[in-house]
């Protein structure tokens, strides 16, 4: 079994010591981890935008706009914000997948 | 027999064959297999299984009806339910696949280098899971007396008997291929009447565009005209609802944050291949969960509108000549609805032989349950009865999928968080393979006890679940991998603060505290419902977690080089040594 392990501190990541790789230097890493994290930040403003924004804290704002026959505060609660989650996650696999291939971090062909 | 529940026993006896056929073609044969299966589930099958596991018998059977009564009020369940997959793609689970062990106490005993914290873990993911699979099993006996006319108590045996053989026999395998013919079977099903309905009201077949649409044949928004109907029965507007903003606010943020942080939900991401599978599998999972909940609130509106022009001032039981003079008269399936489940209750408080619908509980005359929405949409819609047998196979899916990848997380938390990892360090991979059988087959007995019996507290419990999970593991976990220098004194003081004040705070509300009795609603801490309270938790948690590491001792450097390892999808070996102390 390969990645049972009783050790705590003995790292998972058995699979990568089994073929010879090049290492991930410490600045490569650093870089990587802070586009990621503004890629994150700019998605979870949206994500909070559109549900807890539209949905909640302006909804009555929103309300005397329509969307077909629908209020669009209320549409944003209870169907416009789930469409935005949907899209989000994609949009996060796309450019993180972008990112990694940038700094040689992706795992494609593994 | 009808013809209702003959088609029901086809679909029901179709639908079980297939999860037994499921479970013999899947055995697992290593811990890998069972806890895991194997890693090797592809991303589609993966975000299938993850909508099934996901959609409980409260998903298929309750939410529309919540919606239905609650109008905008109902939005916290729509954005919560989904919102928190946001969470689960950007912030854990391409990380915790990359830790790449099998379950949550193994994040979180690792990465806190600590039994203790994988303790806490063990006991937080075995209470909420529990919490849960009660209330399935309760669901699945519930369908069956409602379909089949068999007592209740029958009908949780042959679930438990169903899901034992493809949990035990299959572990996380048999349990995925199961949920992903558990999802097409329940999707078909709820979509179907929905489809119809949208139609009979909007003329529009594509229910969430009905949402948005007149009424047919009339010049008026379907919305427009449900806020007529409900304020001239003296209800309040569809699309305004009536909690509290704040409160509206912290429930959506409780259910998001407790969603991402279901055991039952995140190790469904362990099973995929690699990290970028677990992004893609995540929005899977929210495409396919997104196309019932973004369909319930359209069947919700259409439901209520229905309901309320068809049975108010009818006519319960006409006569001949009124009948012949185009009286409304009450519909048949209120009536059969009445007679054969009590799920609905007609009372002529004036006498008059007219049913009235009003806000006002002393005028009104007829109470609905929440679940007659979706069960009697088939028959409000005038479907013929294999569409109510459909729809009674697709609850036993939405049910029994839920109970499968509940069974699965207490198992793995005894067999392999508390056995395996703190106190039998040294059991085989083949010892440990049936130990995990045994605890699943023990907590299919266990949660079978709780359906036949429920405790009276299991409906005031839901809330438990997700303001659990939001107060404990999110915030561990999200600190885990975001900051390097949280340590395990700051998780462990965070997970017990943020959950006993979470406990504390619901049992007072709901079932009152030893020496203070049972709190009101004018004490609300801020105003905060005990749904919405995992808010305030998560935040304490986050809170204590932050102040207790910042004066305590940095982790150890080989944790630290796990943060950095779990940080980048890609296998490849870090450089470790340069590592700074702390960042």
């Amino acid at each position: 079994m390969a990645h049972v392990t009783t050790n705590p501190t003995d790292l998972p990541m058995d699979r990568a010591a089994a073929r010879p790789m090049s290492d991930v230097s410490q600045s490569t890493a650093k870089s990587y981890w802070r586009d990621n994290l503004r890629i994150m930040g700019a998605l979870m403003l949206v994500w909070f935008a559109v549900s807890f924004g539209a949905g909640i804290l302006f909804r009555e704002t929103l309300d005397t706009v329509r969307i077909g026959g629908a209020p669009l505060g209320f549409w944003f609660a209870q169907q416009g914000s789930i469409f935005v989650f949907v899209a989000l996650i994609y949009v996060y696999d796309f450019l993180m997948h972008r990112t990694e291939q940038k700094y040689q971090v992706d795992d494609d062909n593994e | 027999m009808d013809t209702n529940l003959f088609w029901t026993w086809v679909f029901v006896g179709l639908s079980f064959t297939l999860y037994i056929g499921i479970a013999i073609w899947s055995r697992a044969s290593t811990t890998e297999e069972f806890y895991v299966a194997g890693h090797h589930v592809p991303p589609l099958a993966n975000g299938m299984a993850t909508a099934a596991d996901w959609m409980s018998a409260a998903s298929f059977l309750s939410m529309a009806g919540l919606i239905a009564f609650g109008g905008y009020d109902g939005s916290v369940y729509l954005m919560g339910w989904t919102g928190g997959y946001v969470l689960l793609a950007l912030l854990l689970a391409p990380y915790l696949r990359k830790f790449g062990k099998f379950t949550v106490p193994d994040f979180v005993g690792d990465r806190y280098y600590s039994d203790a914290a994988r303790l806490v873990a063990v006991v937080c993911a075995i209470f909420v899971s529990f919490t849960y699979i009660a209330g399935q099993m309760r669901g699945v006996g519930i369908v069956f007396s409602r379909f089949l006319e068999i007592p209740i108590d029958y009908g949780v045996v042959v679930g438990m008997v169903i899901v034992f053989a493809y949990a035990v026999l299959g572990g996380m395998r048999g349990i995925t291929y199961t949920q992903v013919a558990q999802y097409v079977i329940l999707i078909f099903a709820y979509l179907t009447p929905a489809i119809f309905v949208s139609m009979l009201i909007t003329g529009n077949p594509v229910p969430q565009l009905g949402f948005i649409s007149n009424v047919q044949g009339e010049p008026i928004a379907m919305l427009d005209k449900l806020n007529g109907v409900l304020t001239d029965l003296g209800f309040k507007e569809y699309t305004s609802g009536s909690k509290a903003m704040f409160d509206i606010f912290c429930i959506t943020m409780a259910l998001m944050v407790g969603t991402a942080g279901l055991p039952h939900v995140i190790i469904r991401f362990f099973t995929v291949p690699k990290v970028s599978d677990a992004r893609k599998s995540a929005g899977w999972a929210l495409i396919f969960i997104a196309i019932l909940y973004t369909t319930a609130p359209a069947v919700a509106a259409f439901a209520r509108l229905n309901f309320a022009e068809s049975v108010s001032e009818s006519v319960y039981a006409p006569t001949a000549e009124q009948t012949a003079a185009g009286v409304k008269a009450t519909p048949d399936w209120v009536k059969t609805w009445e007679k054969n489940t009590g799920l609905i209750k007609v009372e002529d408080k004036n006498a008059d032989g007219i049913v009235t619908y009003h806000a006002d509980p002393a005028r009104n005359e007829i109470t609905p349950d929440k679940d007659i929405m979706v069960l009697a949409n088939p028959e409000i819609a005038g479907l013929p009865g294999w569409v109510v047998g459909l729809v009674a196979a697709g609850a036993l899916a939405a049910a029994l999928s839920t109970a499968a990848g509940l069974l699965l997380v207490i198992s793995s938390a005894v067999s392999h968080d508390l056995l395996k990892r703190t106190l039998w360090k040294n059991m085989s991979d083949k010892t440990e393979l049936t130990v995990a059988r045994a605890a699943a087959g023990g907590a299919v007995i266990i949660a079978g006890y709780f359906g036949i019996n429920p405790p009276d507290y299991v409906a005031a419990v839901v809330a438990f679940a997700f303001s659990l999970a939001a107060a404990s593991f999110f915030p561990t976990i999200f600190m885990g991998i975001f900051w390097k220098r949280m340590n395990k004194e700051g998780a462990i003081s965070g997970m017990v603060t943020g959950l006993v004040f979470t406990l504390l705070y619901i049992v007072y509300f709901k079932f009152g505290l030893p020496g203070l009795g049972k709190g009101v609603e004018s004490q609300w801490l801020f105003g905060v419902s005990p749904e919405g309270i995992g808010t305030i938790g998560m935040a304490l948690n986050f809170a204590i977690a932050a102040a207790v590491s910042a004066v305590t001792r940095a982790p150890p450097a080989e944790v630290q080089n796990m943060v950095d390892e779990i940080r980048i999808p890609s296998t490849r070996r870090h450089v470790a040594d340069a590592l700074p102390a702390a960042e």
